[in-house]
Formats: C-alpha cells, structure tokens, sequence
C-alpha cells in the first residue's frame, strides 16, 4: 500500500507521519511536495500537520491556493482514504472536503499535552481497529483547535454516525459538541485535530495512534485480496 | 536619511557623531590609525557595531579565555555559529545559547520570538538540523502588571517561532525575582544534530567565488541593534526606541530547509547567520575568518524599503537572512535551490584577495576597510573589578536556622512560590513533541530528545540561581554548572559540554565586573571537574534598569549523552513500594534559598558552599546506578530543598504518595538547600546493589499507595502530612493564580 | 490602481474568544460601558485600475480565499473610502 504524505510549505509534521508509516507502521510512504503532486498512484493520502503557509490569514486557508487542492479533492471524491491531521484537518475544512471551520482557542493560546479522546465510530476505514468508546490518550498541539459547526450540521454529523472522535471529558478548546474528529459523508476522509502519529511508539507518546493506521492498511488489504 | 545628507568625515569627528553609535574618542582615533584616513558615514557605522560589546567581546574576552574549551569530543569550541560536540557514530550535537534580553524588555513578543529565530540560524547556518530548543527566562515576581505582561508576551513569542517552524521546545527554566522588575532575561538555546562530513563553517574563502545573500529583504528595523543591547534601558527611553521587525517561523522554516539542502551540496563554501549587526558582521567575519576579502554592490541587495543607504542595508538587522559564498559558476544552481523553497537568493558580491570589505552603491566605492580590523582588531578592555562592600558583610554573616512555626504551611507557601511553581503555564504552549522524537518533555529534571535512527538520546537543560551567584559569584558559578549536570544526570544522560548566556550589569561598574570575573571562574573550575567543556556563548552586558544592574545570571545550557534510552529516568515516583533514598546530608544553607527570600523578603548571608568532587563522585555514582537499571526515578534537590522535591516526585505519579523519616533538625531536614543532593527511588530488589554503588545514599522510606507525603522527624514525630491532591493545587495553580491576580 | 477594504468579522452566530476576552479586559479597566467587543481583521488589497467589474471579482476573493463563510462575515469598500 503507498502512502502519499502531502506537503506544503509550513507542514512541519510531515517527517512525524513519514516516521509513523514508513517506520512504524511498515507501509510505504511518500512525501509529495504540493507544487508537483500527482496523486494518481497513490491509495491513500495523508495531510500532515503544522503550519502550512505560516497559518496566515487563517490556518489551512492558504493551501487553497496550491494546484494540489484540485487534485486532493478529486482524490477525496474517488472514495480512496484521505487522513488529515491537525493543521491538515483545517485544509480539509477550509477546502469544503470536511464540514466545519476552526476558530482560536477558548483559552487563547497555544496549548499542548495530551488529550483523551473516546472512539465513537469503529466502522470508519480509518477507526475499525478500536473498540467502541474506547478511550484513548493522544497528543496535540494547537492554538486553532476550537472546531465549529452549526446546530443543523452537528445533528447531521451525529445522525449520520461521522462524529469518529470526542474529548473524553469536554473540549477545553471550545469545539462544538466536543468534537476532535470528523468523516465526510463517504466516510473515507477523515479530519482529526490530535495528532495520532504522534503517538505509535512506547517510548515516545505511547501506542494509541498506531490502530488508525492499522485500520487503514488492514481495509486495503482486505479490498486487495477481494481484488486479486 | 539618504547618503547625500549624510554626515562627512570632518563633521563625524568634529561633532564627535560616532559616539551616538556608541564609540568612543579612544576607539574612533584607532578606526583612523588603521585606515590611516578619517572613516566616512558608513565606515564609521561599520566599526562601531563590530566593535560594540555584542560583537567584539571587548570587555568579557579577557575572561572567557579562561573557560575549559577542550575536550575529547569537541569538533568546533566558541568562535562559530555555534560549537560542536562528537556524540559518536559520525554524528554531533550543535548548539548554543543567546540572549535576547533588550528587545525582550521593549517588545517581548518580537523579542523573545526573533531570539529563538537567530539561536536556530546559528545552528543550522553550522549545517545541523536543529532538533530541540531549551529557554532559560527571568522576570520580576509578577505582582507588577507590566512584569506580568512581559512574561506572558515573552512565552506567546516563543511558543509562536518554535511552534511555528515545528522545532520542540523540551526543556527549560524561569527564575522570578524582582531584581529582573522590567528588565527580563530571554536566553534561548538550540540543539541540532548532523554528520561530521556536513560540517559547514562561516567562511568567504576562493577569490572570486560568489557572496550570495538569501532570504528576507532588509529593511530599516533594528539598525544599530547590536550597539542598543549593549546598552542599558532605562524605563523613560522605552518610548524611543526603535521599531521592531516581527519574526517569520514560515520563511525561516524555508531558509533553514534550503541552507540544509544546501550544506550537502559541494557548491557551498560558507554560510552564516546575519545577526546582531547583520550584514556587516556575517560579511566582515566570514571574510577575515577565511583570510579574503569581500566585495559587494549594495544596490543588488533585497531591499524592503525606497532610498536605504549602504548604512542602512550594512547595520540593519531584519530576521530570516543568511550570507552564503558559494563557488564561482555554480550561482545559479544554489538560487535554485532556494527558489525551490520560495526563498529569495542573489549574487551580490564576490570573494577578493585584498583582505577588504569592499562596499559599492550606485557605481561608487562607499567604504573599504579592512576586514580582519573589523573582525579582530577591536579594542580589548581590562575592566576595574572590585570586591562589592556587601560580599564581605555576607561571607561574615553568621548562619542560622530560619524560624518556622508551620511545616505544612511553609511547605505548601513554598510550592506556591512562582520560581518553584508548576511551569505548566508556560511550556504547555510550547509544541514540546514535534519532530516525534521527545522522549522527556518538560516538567523532569532535563528534556530527552532521541537521536534520530538510533537508541541514543541527547538531554537538555538550563541553570542559574542567579541569587547563589550574586551573595557569592565564585560559588553561584559552580553551583550553576553542577545543578545543570545534576539535572543531566538524573535523566540518564552523561554531560558532555555546555554552553553559556552571561548575563550581567554594566560593565563599567567594577563591582559588576567583579561578579563576572568571579562567577567565570567558579564556572570554569566546575566545568573542568565535570568534565564539560564550554563550546559556545554569549555575552550580555548592561542588564540595568534606572542604573540597578540584575542579579549575576551567568546561564549555564548544559547537553547530556544518553547512551540507550533505557537509562532514560525521570522524576516521577513509579512503583508503591519502591524505596526512597537521599543522597547527600542537609546542613543549614538558607542563603539565598526560596525560604529566606520567602520570610525576609530579600536575601543575605553565604550561598550554599559545594566540593566540586564530592559533586562529581556523587553524579558519577549516581549515573553508573542509573546505566545499571538499579534506579527508578531521580531528582536533585534544589529550590525549595528536600520537601519540595519529594513533592514533585509525587505530583506527577497517579496515586502515589511517600513516607519517609528524615533525621536533625526539621527546617533544615525539609528546607536547607545545601548542594549535591539528590532524591531518588529504587526497587526493592535492587537495594543491596544500589546502595554499594552509591555510598552516600541513605533509605528514608517508602513509595506508597496512599496519595500522602508523610515525613516524619526524629523520635517519630509527624512533620507534614498532607494528601498529594492539596499540595499539587498549590503547586500547580500558583502561576496562573498570580497572572490574573489584578494588583 | 484601486483601493479596496474587505472588513471581516466572526459571524453573530460565533463566539468570538478574543473579543470576550477583551471585553472582560475592558470591564476590569472599569469602561462598564462596554456590551459586547467583537474582533475581526482589515485586508488592504491594492488592484490593478484596468480592472472592470471589480466588485464581482472582489466578492469572488472574498469568497474564495479571504474569508471562510462559515464562520465569518466580511464587507467591503472600493476607491476613494477605501483610500482614506
């Protein structure tokens, strides 16, 4: 299975993904500068986090100038796995491929630790490897975590069972209906605002990260026996 | 101001104008015996902020020649971008520590940030990518607004430049006293790591090779910076000074990016960091450090703003701009590169024979100086160094023993005290785990980053009690060396070089100069015990507010060797039943301790004394238990003394609590901070094998199950007993407690 | 060339954490005067004078780029208002 891991200028966190997939994970992963993707050849895509474009004028919101978005969207729209995480699930909100937007923190800074996060969806391609309300502990780092979505779209989210991830015990950040990550409609895009990359060794942030992509290996796996 | 209206030689010296740039009538009539001629504007410019004390070290380099520089490992000692030390395998650790305390104190947002950015130059402009940044802070007591101010600014700026370009900050410390009230101390400290092939330097080397100028345009901001911080502030002029540019982690995250492409590539010469005095300094070093020359046309440099002189482009310090000479024929190629990057780079001069810096705008020679009298030839100073009048009426002070009527009340005021507080505040708005190599985030003893592919870690850490230093500057001195490699140590981590941010008043004061003098040598005899060569540094002079200078902070950045993770300790208590050892034993050392400053409101008397070999057997031992797996948690006891600690090693350790029994008497059992102590826990198993390994450890007690910490004294009787839950709030809300307090 | 000032503002609909934390801040100075502090940002954009049709092109900016709809709310002023 090949990764591409999408890169912008400011995507810090790329080399955390790369390191989770190529190392961790034992898939292969790719790094695709935004400039010249060709995503084609690829079974899923991964928008890492950080800072794309210096987070100016609102964080995500410049890689809508990028020729990648284009093709990341289209990508989307063939039902191929799309994960983006932390500033990664901003482009996808500011590209209209996720619903919602991110507002400044409540608290107004930039915070970071680790966050538990209850697995409300397990049927995703991206979450099947957890159990129900399983509780997990992952790191983030954020200073525009405050997810917002309107009242009409938050009932369609939780109806449509598209709400993948909660803050166990509230979202300190504000984000509505404690929301920390989101499907599209199709399911096979997801948004999460912690970073579960960062979290697929012992000895680094603990293991709690590492089922997602598992989940996204072993559905291709399946879908490619099925195939053969 | 164009060049046409500017000033000319005659009225520079009749009207005596290089003294507003900070020179003086014995340094400008030197500039004219070198030159043999009057220098012109932009000459006298030059000169001035090369010869200012950021640059040219003048008044501290006759001390800073005493500082071990030497070592096994070390590749690169002080004189670069930053110093250099093997970490085995043909890789290094890069790293260095700067100030960045006057901008700080006008605008400590721009200040702070704009000091982590240069730090990072330094140590990817040495061709490493820079993996970790530790800070060392200082600020009033924060019941001042405007103190309050400067240090919530202070860490948004940080967290904004490290978070942005996505390099963790994983280590760290803040001092608060009042002796800092406006006039705050910003000390940042990079660490990277490369190969030893990748080695680059900051040399214009090859006649006729190309002097490339990548990044950022430059503007007017901060001309003349490297003179102002070398300048005291009082609080009237804060309204006048200049206007800062802000920092962009975004472009630096590309230049850095590029300069790493780059430092592979055999186009590349030598790249440098435009810092404090900007062009100017990188030109002028890199040149005389080759042994060339350097001739550039000022009209091709990227310029943000009509009408700049060749002043004004030369001593401008706008952010995120690097010179790079690279080989002649191959300038296209690196411009490339950085456009790759969306960088900006161009060809603005080329490397000449004559040993000049050679300025050229609008088809005219603007300034020709000789590049090694601009580099090397300022002047050194012997400052007057005194014996201060309060150092003999302390050291003839008889100590005693504080009175405290209620342990548990002193304890818990204790671990209120901000300096002691929880720093949670502050570093959980640093992105303390990007890059995903953070072992150890703040909060533990030294942050443990893993070097990359390998099993081996590098810790980090930053230390001064800068009241130990001023009741005692020799003694403060080795005090801060110790306690950062106490901190190593702890980890798991071998110390294995430092480097330093020299922070000080004015110079010019010889009682001053005597706290600099001293606490350098108390610095040097600690870091030749230890075995820690200083690699790199700076000097920060002039830390005065109203003519008051700050207390004697002599920053000690400290880099450990971890050699397996598996020795990689912490803090934290981990097991119920593991037994709980003091190494080392209390005596009565209040000077200058948390508990003096916390009843008298001042501080006075002997700083705690320390035997540097008493201090390396102990951390020797202590390190070897550690590599042996036979410890579980350590720390060393140091503000607040011995409660304090044990505290700590429960707060973080879910449902865990200690009982121990502490012998004499009981303000000093809990309080005293006398040095090379260290609190740690071991299995029960492993006791026999720890205590012959380490001789000085005495068992005190036990981890328990409880949630308590129970000490009890001598005859069994009840010291404090407290849950953790109550004294983890005071320690841990303190901060924010006092930051939105509205006095 | 032309001036033009796209206004933008958080949606009445969204909270503002900024503006409450300013307006708190305003409280404590005692202006007890203050209802509400709502916090949006100014972008300056400088177009070429050759352009027709400007304040289509200048919605589509907005829209497009400039400002993310579900949460924010923004005007605009061309030219000489701009200018001042």
């Amino acid at each position: 299975m090949k990764f591409a891991i999408l890169v912008f200028p400011g995507s810090g966190c790329d080399v955390d993904m790369y390191h989770a997939i190529n190392e961790v994970l034992g898939a292969e992963a790719e790094y695709v500068w935004h400039d010249e993707a060709e995503l084609a050849g690829f079974d899923a895509v991964m928008v890492p986090g950080g800072a794309s474009y210096g987070n100016y004028l609102r964080p995500g919101a410049l890689a809508k100038g990028s020729p990648a978005l284009e093709q990341l969207k289209a990508f989307a729209a063939s039902g191929k796995p799309v994960l983006g995480v932390g500033n990664g699930f901003q482009i996808l909100t500011e590209a209209n491929v996720l619903p919602g937007a991110f507002l400044l923190n409540k608290g107004l800074k930039f915070r970071s630790g680790k966050v538990k996060l209850t697995v409300q969806n397990t049927e995703s391609i991206f979450t099947e490897s957890y159990e129900k309300d399983q509780q997990i502990l992952i790191p983030f780092a954020h200073q525009y975590g405050n997810y917002y979505v309107d009242e009409e779209t938050l009932e369609e989210l939780k109806e449509n069972n598209r709400i993948a991830f909660t803050y166990t015990n509230g979202s300190v950040d504000g984000s509505t209906g404690h929301i920390a990550g989101v499907l599209n409609e199709q399911g096979n895009v997801l948004g999460i605002m912690p970073l579960p990359e960062r979290a697929v060794e012992e000895i680094i942030g603990g293991t709690d990260g590492l089922p997602l992509f598992k989940s996204i290996l072993k559905r291709w796996s399946e879908n490619n026996v099925s195939h053969a | 101001m164009s060049a046409m209206h500017e000033p000319n030689e005659q009225q520079i010296k009749e009207e005596k104008l290089y003294r507003q740039m900070g020179m003086t009538d014995e340094e400008f009539g030197r500039v004219e015996d070198i030159l043999g001629r009057l220098p012109n504007y932009t000459e006298t410019g030059l000169f001035s902020a090369l010869w200012s004390e950021h640059c040219s070290y003048k008044s501290s380099k006759p001390i800073l020649r005493n500082f071990p520089t030497e070592g096994e490992r070390v590749l690169q000692g002080p004189g670069e971008g930053a110093g250099i030390v093997d970490i085995g395998d043909n890789q290094a650790a890069v790293f260095k520590m700067e100030s960045h305390n006057s901008p700080s104190a006008i605008e400590p947002f721009i200040g702070a940030a704009t000091g982590a950015g240069g730090v990072l130059r330094d140590v990817f402009s040495m061709g490493a990518r820079p993996v970790a940044l530790v800070n060392s802070l200082r600020f009033g007591d924060l019941t001042d607004a405007r103190d309050r101010f400067l240090f919530e600014e202070a860490v948004a700026g940080i967290a904004s430049y490290g978070n942005g370009i996505g390099i963790p900050t994983i280590a760290g410390e803040v001092q608060f006293d009042n002796c800092y009230s406006k006039r705050p101390l910003v000390n940042a400290m990079a660490v990277g790591l490369l190969n030893h092939e990748d080695i680059q330097k900051g040399v214009a080397a090859g006649v006729g090779n190309t002097v490339i100028y990548a990044g950022a345009t430059t503007g007017r901001d901060g001309i003349h910076g490297a003179t102002m911080s070398s300048a005291e502030v009082t609080v009237e002029e804060e309204a006048e000074l200049p206007v800062m540019q802000g920092g962009d982690p975004f472009l630096e995250k590309l230049v850095m990016d590029a300069c790493l492409e780059l430092a592979k590539s055999d186009a590349l010469i030598g790249m440098q960091d435009m810092g404090a005095a900007g062009l100017s300094s990188a030109s002028a070093e890199m040149a005389s450090s080759a042994g060339y020359g350097i001739e550039m046309n000022m009209n091709l440099v990227p310029q943000r703003e009509s009408g700049m002189t060749a002043y004004e482009m030369m001593l401008s310090e706008s952010q995120e701009r690097m010179l790079i000479v690279v080989k002649k024929g191959r300038e296209q190629e690196v411009i490339d590169l950085f456009a790759k990057y969306g960088v900006e780079a161009v060809a603005i001069g080329k490397v000449t024979d004559d040993k000049m810096l050679r300025l050229v705008h609008h088809g005219e020679v603007v300034a020709e100086v000789p590049a090694d009298a601009l580099a090397e030839d300022a002047p050194v100073y012997h400052k007057k160094s005194e014996e201060p009048s309060y150092f003999k009426e302390f050291q003839s002070m008889e100590m005693t023993e504080p009175v405290v009527a209620d342990l548990k009340g002193t304890l818990v005021d204790l671990l209120k005290r901000p300096t002691i507080a929880s720093k949670e505040w502050a570093y959980s708005q640093f992105d303390s785990h990007a890059r995903r190599n953070t072992v150890v985030a703040p909060g533990s003893s030294a942050g443990v980053i893993r070097v990359d592919g390998t099993n081996k870690g590098l810790a980090m850490t930053s230390d001064c009690n800068s009241r130990y230093v001023y009741l005692d500057p020799e003694t403060g001195g080795k005090i801060a060396v110790a306690e950062a490699a106490r901190n190593l140590v702890c980890s798991g981590a071998e110390p294995i070089a430092v480097t330093d941010c020299l922070n000080f008043g004015s110079p010019d004061k010889p009682e001053v100069f005597w706290q600099f003098e001293r606490s350098a040598a108390g610095i040097s005899d600690a870091c030749r015990t230890l075995n820690a060569p200083v690699i790199s540094g700076n000097v920060s002079l002039s830390n005065e507010v109203n003519g008051v200078p700050v207390y004697p902070t002599p920053t000690i950045g400290m880099v450990g060797l971890v050699h397996d993770l598996s020795h990689v300790t912490t803090t934290s208590f981990k097991n119920a039943g593991d037994l709980i050892y003091v190494i080392g034993e209390a005596t009565q050392d209040f000077g200058g301790s948390e508990l003096q400053q916390m009843l008298e409101g001042d501080i006075s008397g002997q700083a705690p004394a320390i035997d540097l070999d008493v201090e390396a057997t102990r951390q020797q031992a202590l390190l070897a238990a550690i590599q042996n797996d036979l410890v579980e948690s350590a720390t060393d006891l140091s503000e607040g003394g011995f409660a304090v600690a044990l505290c700590e090693k429960a707060f973080d350790a879910e449902g865990l609590g200690a009982d121990v029994t502490i012998a004499g008497s009981a303000v000093t059992a809990l309080f005293s901070e006398t040095q090379s102590r260290f609190l740690v826990t071991v299995k029960e198993e492993n006791a026999k094998a720890f205590e012959a390994a380490v001789q000085d450890a005495v068992k005190i007690g036990n981890v328990t199950e409880t949630n308590r910490v129970v000490i009890r004294g001598e005859q069994d009787t009840v010291l404090i007993d407290e849950t953790v839950e109550e004294l983890r709030s005071a320690w841990k809300g303190a901060i924010e407690c006092l930051l939105n307090s509205e006095a | 060339m032309t001036k033009v000032n796209v206004y933008v503002t958080l949606r009445e609909s969204v909270v503002d954490p900024q503006g409450t934390a300013a307006k708190e801040a305003l409280l404590n100075l005692g202006y007890n005067e203050v209802q509400n502090v709502r916090i949006g940002k100014l972008i300056e954009l400088e177009l070429d004078g050759a352009v027709t049709d400007i304040e289509t092109r200048v919605k589509e900016m907005c829209e497009k780029l400039l400002i993310n709809e579900v949460i924010e709310d923004y005007r605009y002023e061309i030219g000489e208002a701009a200018g001042k």
